[in-house]
């Protein structure tokens, strides 16, 4: 939690006056077993009312001036903690926007959008009780005692004895509810996720009518948080009457021990009185402060769980800038091995090849054959783990990613747009594109027919995830995304598979036709769609089994003819 | 409205009525205690006069029964606190299971029409905070209510007008609290709204991280997320005021309460009429007795939001779920194959008309594959076959009876389904392929495997048949996810088969020999195949050519070729450079 008050710091005044002001009702609050002693001990003792009701007047003052100080409080704490929330998510969504996938694929998608979502709100509402209320109860507890020692400073002991040991009592129930609050969090992630998948699996669920037992599951999984949760609050329900219990008890001494200074003529009854107050006072400040300890436990989890995210650095991080070559190849790879994370055996192993400026290369393998991790090191989504990839020249580490990344335009294998109009999502690819740009992309990607086949066009509203569009019209708009921008490289990463022949056949004609200074990737599972490209590179297994136009590669490399073979085959059937 | 969202909260809590009954016991109890101490306080500083003035043994007597006293009280808070936590969350997850059933039973139009992220914000946080209003309801209502009851009882007792006077003073409470919730709802609900929008952003941005890095759209990303931030920011500072504010002005009217009871309990003191020891204890209720009124308000603001939340939720159990199945509904033992698509119209939304007059007639174990241009409608077919949407018009027939006659868990179960979104569920790579038949024991869950050619891969894993998958987990490859996908069909063989695009991304050669295994399948079973690939269109019985959503051509392979119309175009234009 103290790492994340670094989020505070834009509201140092507020985080300031919210507390001082707390600070002041305090004060006025403590002086009113003063004020009451004195009306015993001087306005009943004497019979004088009119000092009763002088004092009656002093007491509503304090009222008054009390509500104004709380008030502003609450104001200032109200604007410092969500100022804090603010930042702190703000600043949260830019360090998961830094992260590179290696960090991404650990924390996984789900944890991250709780980590930016609830935690965030839990960090928020602590701060907030802590601006608010946490320090109101120790200025209390303190003030107290201090008044109790301007009393009679032997009766004082009583108060530090019974301070330390609710201190102790609050220590302990914390220490051992926190643990318990950061479990409830992670059955509550799976609840989420259960929730999450009731929903993107819906279609799966019903075709095999597992209903039943995906409710089942569900039940089950409650069932857990729900004893999770009851086991953390037996705990935490300890704390308010232990607390109590302690307070009067300690009352009782202080009772007993000042009929020995009363009878000795120490101090008056209404002294008495006023440190049975101030004791009371405690109680109350600390009962507000063992409800408020719920709240600081489950708010530390997610803090800690906070922490942990922003522990996580970026693997890949902007160059310093890179001196391109335009004359140099497009693209170059020079021994590149690539292993994910943890993955035992290495997707890509000891990869060369170059690729001219204006050429287009195919990639063509079977499944897991690493023809995706090899287009993905070209943006820079991962670093190759040995060689050197080099675009124009450069190395891919010396650019700057927005500059690496400005270049290349990426039509990814699982279609993602976002909510939207189509317009929006077209111009991702391009800041700014204006409708024509945008029409004449459309249309390179065979997607102009059914974008203005709808009388909303470009306005289109696209739902998350693209979920109003089938699979291939998905597909062709982010081709078209990626076609907006007029990159420099063309990366269709097997974009076009839910294309059917004729619509995929028309698509590569119209990029080769209007592309071309543009250096094209096509990765693909059929050789139909690669034949035509300057260079063919065969994955087997992570390694470049061959390299050369379809001809040669028919002629020299075995993978390649059997895919090919396999293919034609099927053609003839 | 509220009351009713209310009411529906406690509706939910009943089954839990006998921990909530018992914490109000409870609740009883702990107060009594709470309020007897005082009392016990009061009574011992009388005996405490003055110098050389004081009755020991009377204070001795007095302090030992405020100490059972204050046990006693401590034991039966504790017991509150287990109760309502219990009845609390208890709650919550009836809730959740409530919400849950619904999102198994509503029609699919309903999961595709809405952002994700809102459904599980409002079943996982917005549940969360139902929980915790009922918590501090539970809590703080019941023992509030029960002190300020037992307090003027005991204040009765000891002195008539002073407790008239507490009681004049009382309603300026119940006004500030009712002010400030009436204002904390709407802003509450403003604030859970933003944060529902803020969610979808993030789930989106977040998941579609690759999309966002490769075209840098970091930065502008961000802008839109601050935009939402800046928002949520200022409606949240409102939010929060207003719903701390209760507790000072409660408070305020506190301490004014305070100032008279002593001001007028020490006149009547002065007269002889009250005690100094009693004095004492009514200041102690006086503080007591609004403190109370002070946690309702807080409660209130609680449970305002609570109450919007809950809103949120009920909103989201109460959406229609699918129309039931005929109580008639004679499921079919197994089907024979037959399909008979009839006069079928269907559109998604109402103005934009998509299928129209749709006929087809399907032999057992005939295969009919779908082909046209992308878009033009043929995954939903799929949606109509599976009744995952229903017609509008029209019947489809399957073993002679109208689908819509049928159980849809016994319709479904006739078909197995290959769909391009390769969807796995958390869990280990055997319990995924068991999904369709979870009593499938080891070597049927191998064979299936194997028949689907995903053995080989899935043995290479470190973990096997035991490595954790998931929807989201970037673990295993597209082709690798559709080979899973293939065998947990292999593993039930229904009679029919829907096939959607399922091979597009896996690599040739493993893709022939799944072909075989298909052919092999699909022997004696009627399939339907949303189809890219000449062998299937070519073996196919039938060809349905699609076109905006029509049937514009039928038939065999050389038959359409023959035809020289629509489908002989799209086939020519696969061999166009």
């Amino acid at each position: 939690m103290i790492k994340l008050m670094r989020y505070l710091r834009g509201y140092k005044l507020e985080s300031v006056v919210g507390p001082l002001f707390k600070f002041f009702e305090a004060c006025l609050e403590l002086l009113v077993p003063i004020v009451m002693a004195r009306v015993i001990d001087v306005g009943v003792k004497n019979g004088d009312s009119g000092y009763i009701l002088r004092m009656g007047a002093v007491l509503a003052a304090f009222a008054l001036s009390g509500v104004v100080c709380a008030l502003t409080a609450q104001y200032f704490a109200a604007k410092a903690s969500m100022g804090f929330g603010t930042k702190l998510r703000a600043d949260l969504y830019r360090h998961v926007n830094r992260l590179s996938f290696a960090e991404l694929d650990t924390a996984g998608a789900p944890t991250l959008i709780t980590r930016l979502t609830s935690d965030a709100n839990q960090a928020q509402a602590s701060i907030n009780l802590t601006l608010r209320l946490l320090l109101r109860s120790p200025f209390i507890v303190l003030g107290a005692i201090a008044m109790a020692f301007t009393i009679d400073a032997r009766l004082t002991l009583i108060f530090i004895g019974a301070t330390a040991l609710l201190g102790l009592c609050v220590f302990f129930v914390m220490r051992a509810t926190i643990p318990l609050y950061r479990r409830i969090q992670s059955r509550l992630d799976r609840v989420s996720r259960l929730t999450r998948e009731s929903l993107s699996g819906a279609r799966v669920i019903r075709a095999f009518s597992r209903q039943a037992s995906e409710k089942a599951d569900y039940e089950a999984e409650t069932g857990e948080l729900l004893r999770a949760q009851v086991r953390a609050g037996r705990l935490s329900a300890l704390l308010n009457p232990a607390t109590s219990a302690i307070v009067n008890a300690a009352i009782a001494l202080l009772v007993w021990q000042g009929g020995y200074r009363v009878f000795a003529g120490g101090i008056t009854q209404g002294e008495v009185v006023a440190l049975v107050n101030y004791m009371t006072q405690i109680l109350v400040a600390l009962l507000a402060l063992s409800n408020l300890i719920v709240q600081m436990a489950r708010g530390s989890a997610s803090a800690a769980r906070l922490n942990e995210l922003f522990a996580l650095r970026p693997s890949i991080v902007d160059g310093p800038g890179a001196q391109t070559v335009e004359s140099a190849n497009a693209v170059e790879f020079q021994h590149v091995s690539f292993r994910y994370p943890g993955a035992g055996a290495p997707s890509l192993a000891d990869v060369s090849f170059a690729a001219p400026r204006g050429s287009t290369i195919g990639v063509i393998g079977g499944t897991g054959s690493g023809k995706s991790t090899l287009v993905n090191l070209i943006p820079r989504l991962y670093d190759a783990t040995e060689g050197s990839v080099k675009v124009f020249g450069a190395d891919v580490k010396q650019y700057r990613l927005r500059e690496l990344r400005g270049r290349i335009g990426v039509a990814p294998q699982r279609a993602a747009l976002f909510r939207g109009t189509i317009r929006e999502n077209l111009q991702w690819g391009k800041p700014g594109a204006t409708d024509e740009e945008i029409t004449r992309a459309l249309a390179v990607a065979q997607a102009a027919d059914f974008v203005f086949a709808s009388p909303e066009g470009l306005d289109r509203h696209i739902e998350q995830g693209g979920r109003n569009l089938s699979g291939g019209q998905r597909q062709r708009l982010t081709i078209a995304r990626a076609l907006v921008g007029e990159p420099d490289i063309l990366i269709l990463d097997d974009s076009a598979s839910a294309l059917d022949y004729a619509t995929d056949a028309r698509l590569r004609r119209a990029i080769r036709e209007n592309t071309r200074d543009m250096t094209v990737f096509i990765v693909s599972q059929r050789v139909s769609s690669i034949r035509q490209a300057d260079a063919i590179l065969v994955l087997d297994d992570a390694h470049l089994a061959g390299v050369g136009t379809h001809e040669a590669l028919m002629r020299d490399c075995a993978v390649y003819r059997e895919i090919a073979l396999s293919q034609e085959k099927e053609a003839k059937a | 409205m509220k009351r009713k969202t209310l009411l529906r909260i406690l509706r939910f809590a009943r089954p839990h009525m006998p921990y909530i009954a018992l914490s109000l016991v409870m609740a009883v109890a702990s107060v009594s205690m709470t309020l007897y101490a005082p009392v016990l306080i009061g009574d011992a500083v009388d005996q405490i006069i003055g110098p050389g003035n004081v009755d020991f043994a009377g204070v001795l007597a007095i302090l030992v029964r405020l100490i059972w006293v204050v046990a006693a009280g401590a034991v039966a808070t504790w017991l509150m606190g287990l109760c309502t936590n219990r009845a609390a969350y208890s709650t919550a997850r009836e809730i959740r299971k409530s919400a849950f059933e619904t999102l198994e039973n509503v029609p699919l139009s309903y999961i595709d029409g809405r952002r994700h992220g809102d459904v599980i914000s409002r079943v996982v946080t917005d549940v969360d905070q139902i929980s915790d209003g009922l918590l501090i309801g539970f809590t703080q209502l019941f023992s509030g209510v029960v002190t300020i009851v037992g307090t003027l009882i005991f204040m009765f007792g000891l002195n008539v007008r002073i407790t008239l006077i507490v009681i004049l003073v009382t309603p300026i409470s119940l006004l500030v609290a009712n002010f400030v919730a009436r204002r904390t709802f709407s802003m509450f609900k403003a604030q859970s709204e933003t944060r529902g929008e803020m969610t979808s952003l993030v789930e989106e941005t977040v998941g579609g991280q690759n999309v966002v890095k490769v075209f840098s759209r970091e930065e502008s990303c961000e802008a839109r997320f601050d935009e939402i931030n800046e928002r949520l920011r200022v409606c949240g500072i409102r939010a929060l005021f207003f719903s701390s504010i209760t507790n000072p002005c409660t408070r305020f009217v506190n301490s004014i309460v305070y100032a008279c009871v002593g001001v007028f309990g020490a006149i009547a003191a002065i007269s002889g009429s009250l005690s100094v020891g009693m004095l004492t204890c009514f200041l102690t209720y006086a503080n007591q007795y609004t403190k109370p009124f002070n946690e309702i308000a807080g409660v209130a603001a609680e449970l305002q939001s609570a109450i919007a939340s809950a809103a949120r939720v009920f909103e989201l159990i109460d959406a229609p779920w699918q129309e039931p199945d005929a109580p008639d509904a004679q499921p079919l033992a197994r089907a024979d194959g037959s399909v008979e698509i009839r006069d079928v119209a269907f559109s998604y939304r109402q103005d934009v008309p998509l299928i129209e007059n749709l006929n087809l007639a399907a032999q057992p174990g005939q295969r009919i594959a779908i082909v046209g241009p992308t878009g033009c409608g043929k995954t939903t077919i799929i949606n109509l076959l599976m009744r995952f949407y229903d017609v509008n018009r029209g019947e489809i027939r399957v073993s002679g009876r109208d689908a819509r006659s049928l159980p849809r868990d016994n319709l479904r179960a006739q078909f197995g389904m290959v769909l391009q979104d390769t969807w796995l569920k958390t869990g280990t790579i055997r319990e995924n392929i068991a999904y369709g038949r979870p009593d499938a024991t080891e070597e049927e869950i191998i064979f299936a495997a194997r028949a689907a050619h995903a053995d080989g891969f899935i043995r290479r894993l470190p973990q096997g048949y035991d490595t954790m998958v998931s929807d989201e987990e970037g673990g295993l490859s597209q082709g690798q996810r559709q080979l899973l996908c293939i065998a947990r069909v292999m593993l039930t063989l229904p009679p029919m088969l829907i096939l959607d695009e399922a091979t597009s991304s896996i690599d040739t050669r493993t893709e022939s020999l799944i072909q075989r295994a298909f052919d092999r399948m699909m022997q004696g079973r009627t399939s339907f195949i949303v189809a890219h690939r000449l062998s299937t269109i070519r073996g196919a019985d039938c060809i349905l050519v699609m076109r905006d959503g029509h049937i514009v051509e039928q038939g065999r392979h050389e038959e359409l070729l023959e035809k020289g119309g629509f489908y002989a175009e799209l086939y020519n234009s696969q061999f166009a450079p």
